[in-house]
């Protein structure tokens, strides 16, 4: 087996055990501890890949900012609480049973029509030219600079929207 | 000479790895005996000096006094997440050194060898990445403790560096629309040819120190720990070793926060006024610029070293200087002062940048001294606007005036 290829069921592996982790501890600060293991692996796969400019975006956004924000909004509001399962009732527990049922048959399904790895590589005779984060930002902020504006609007909007629902008196 | 073999590249890398490693662990043990002394002479005492020649052998006394010292579990503590805090904080604090060049390339008979101990392509966001990890340390090690004091100092801290992050980031955006890569190597020898970036970027070293600070948790932003307010803060309920990590943690981040201000603004290694010590490391693994040389190398790793100890310097000075914000003046400082200043920064820098270059002057020298006249006009301005009676409520003479003093009736 080749380098890459271990390294890369190394942290699928971490990944997908973390993953499990985390969906099935009781206690949520565990929880949100196992997902930034399993974004942590998953950016480490990127770096395989040889998209490392998103890979240190998953760290920095996802491991770094939005699930610190996840455990401190978990930690203020369990506090002195045991930690109660939030599936109650026989209803909700078949509910979810299906609903996961469904998901599992999305995915057999896609893995059923999945081919072999495409040998055609797109980025990295780019990357290797322009640097990995020049070659980004040139198809970002040169050919599709309307689509990022519009997206960076969206995101004002809803942030203004979270700033007058907080706000008592605007 | 070309490019180093495979062997020749692992064999210098776990040299550099080593020797790097050592030198951290020694300098991280000297700053927390540096941060004893200074504090001292600032206030006039003695500082520490039984152990060794003028106290010098302290760092190895507080060391051994740690490993014989008993470990704590409070009750109810999370045993894994209290036991793992520590370490997760001092994992950051000691990769990010990884991307920093420390010295001049030196050419060996096997091959150039760079003075970096990885040249990763994405530069410096290799080091915002980790940095944003620390924080986990800190409101873990609140959380895990079960106790009040700590948790209280784990929120904080959750919530101020995140907000700082973000004035962190933005304050690192002007360096990269001068330079136009995230390379470190390459900001330092764009600094060589040209000017320090001190000088064209002159209110981003303001704006990026003051958020190190913040992001470091040292005085007067340490709300995580606040000593009058929580006790100890974070790791009141740590002991022992795993103390000492939170430490160690603690003074690395503030000598990785120097050796940014370093890499970004002065010239990372580079000895000023010098031609001589302008090499380069190309890809192919030759050295250009100069003449390469044993003691040009160490001669820049000196420099280097000397700069980082100033603003190590400079961090101890501030926090025996600057009493400490309130919670809510940090956030404002943050959210309300730091970022917005920063966004129109950013926006001027590029407008000048954008007129320069319509009036047909390229990088280098001269452009640089435009938008050094353009900085120092901003500073100007900025300094006067800065007071922080004014902009932070409640620190000021003007809310201490005795006629305002009234007791309530």
């Amino acid at each position: 087996m080749e380098l890459n290829q271990l390294v890369f069921y190394l942290f699928a592996g971490v990944a997908v055990a973390s993953s499990v982790m985390m969906i099935t501890r009781r206690n949520p600060v565990y929880s949100a501890m196992y997902l930034v293991v399993s974004l942590f692996s998953i950016a480490a796969i990127f770096v395989l890949l040889n998209a490392h400019f998103l890979a240190a975006l998953q760290v920095v956004v996802y491991a770094g900012a939005i699930l610190v924000l996840f455990l401190f909004v978990i930690m203020l509001l369990n506090l002195g609480h045991d930690f109660e399962p939030d599936v109650r009732g026989r209803f909700w527990w078949f509910f979810g049973l299906g609903l996961g049922l469904v998901l599992l048959a999305e995915l057999v399904t896609l893995l059923g029509n999945l081919r072999g790895p495409a040998e055609v590589d797109l980025l990295t005779p780019l990357f290797q030219a322009r640097g990995a984060v020049a070659a980004l930002a040139e198809s970002l902020f040169l050919n599709y600079v309307v689509a990022v504006e519009v997206t960076g609007i969206l995101l004002l909007v809803a942030m203004v929207g979270a700033v007058v629902i907080a706000k008592r008196r605007v | 000479m070309g490019q180093l073999s495979t062997t020749a590249f692992l064999i210098s890398s776990a040299l550099k790895v080593l020797g790097v490693f050592t030198i951290w662990l020694l300098a991280v043990a000297g700053v927390t005996l540096a941060e004893r002394k200074v504090a001292a002479w600032i206030q006039d005492r003695s500082g520490p000096n039984r152990v060794g020649p003028w106290g010098t052998f302290q760092p190895l006394a507080d060391g051994l006094k740690n490993f014989v010292k008993e470990e704590n579990l409070p009750a109810g503590a999370s045993r894994w997440l209290f036991y793992l805090a520590p370490v997760i904080s001092m994992f950051p604090a000691f990769v990010v050194f990884a991307v920093i060049p420390f010295a001049a390339p030196l050419a060996t008979p096997w091959g150039g060898v760079n003075m970096v101990i990885a040249d990763l392509p994405i530069g410096f966001l290799f080091i915002v990445a980790l940095g944003s990890l620390g924080v986990y340390g800190l409101v873990l090690g609140g959380w895990a403790s079960n106790s009040k004091y700590p948790f209280l100092g784990g929120v904080r801290a959750s919530a101020q560096m995140i907000s700082y992050e973000v004035a962190l980031g933005l304050s690192l955006v002007p360096i990269l629309m001068l330079s136009g890569n995230v390379s470190l190597p390459g900001i330092v020898h764009q600094q060589q040819q040209s000017l320090w970036f001190v000088l064209p970027l002159l209110v981003g070293l303001l704006f990026f120190t003051i958020s190190y600070f913040a992001e470091t948790n040292r005085l007067p932003f340490d709300m995580p720990e606040a000593e009058s307010e929580l006790v100890y803060g974070f790791h009141t309920e740590y002991s022992a070793m795993k103390f000492a990590m939170f430490m160690m943690a603690e003074y690395s981040n503030l000598i990785i926060a120097s050796a940014l201000i370093v890499t970004f603004f002065f010239g990372g290694w580079d000895i000023p006024f010098w031609t001589g010590d302008d090499l380069r490391y190309a890809a192919d693994g030759s050295i250009a610029g100069g003449q390469s040389a044993w003691w040009i190398t160490l001669l820049t790793g000196l420099a280097y070293a000397l700069k980082v100890g100033f603003f190590v310097f400079l961090y101890i000075w501030v926090r025996w200087t600057v009493p400490r914000f309130r919670y809510d003046q940090v956030m404002a400082l943050g959210w309300k002062i730091l970022i917005p200043l920063l966004v129109v920064y950013i926006i001027v820098l590029g407008a000048v940048m954008l007129l320069l270059e319509g009036a047909g002057i390229t990088f280098g020298t001269r452009y640089l001294l435009w938008l050094t006249a353009l900085n120092l006009i901003l500073m100007l301005g900025i300094m006067f606007w800065l007071d922080r009676s004014r902009i932070i409520v409640g620190t000021g003479w003007r809310q201490m005036r005795p006629q305002q003093a009234k007791p309530r009736g």
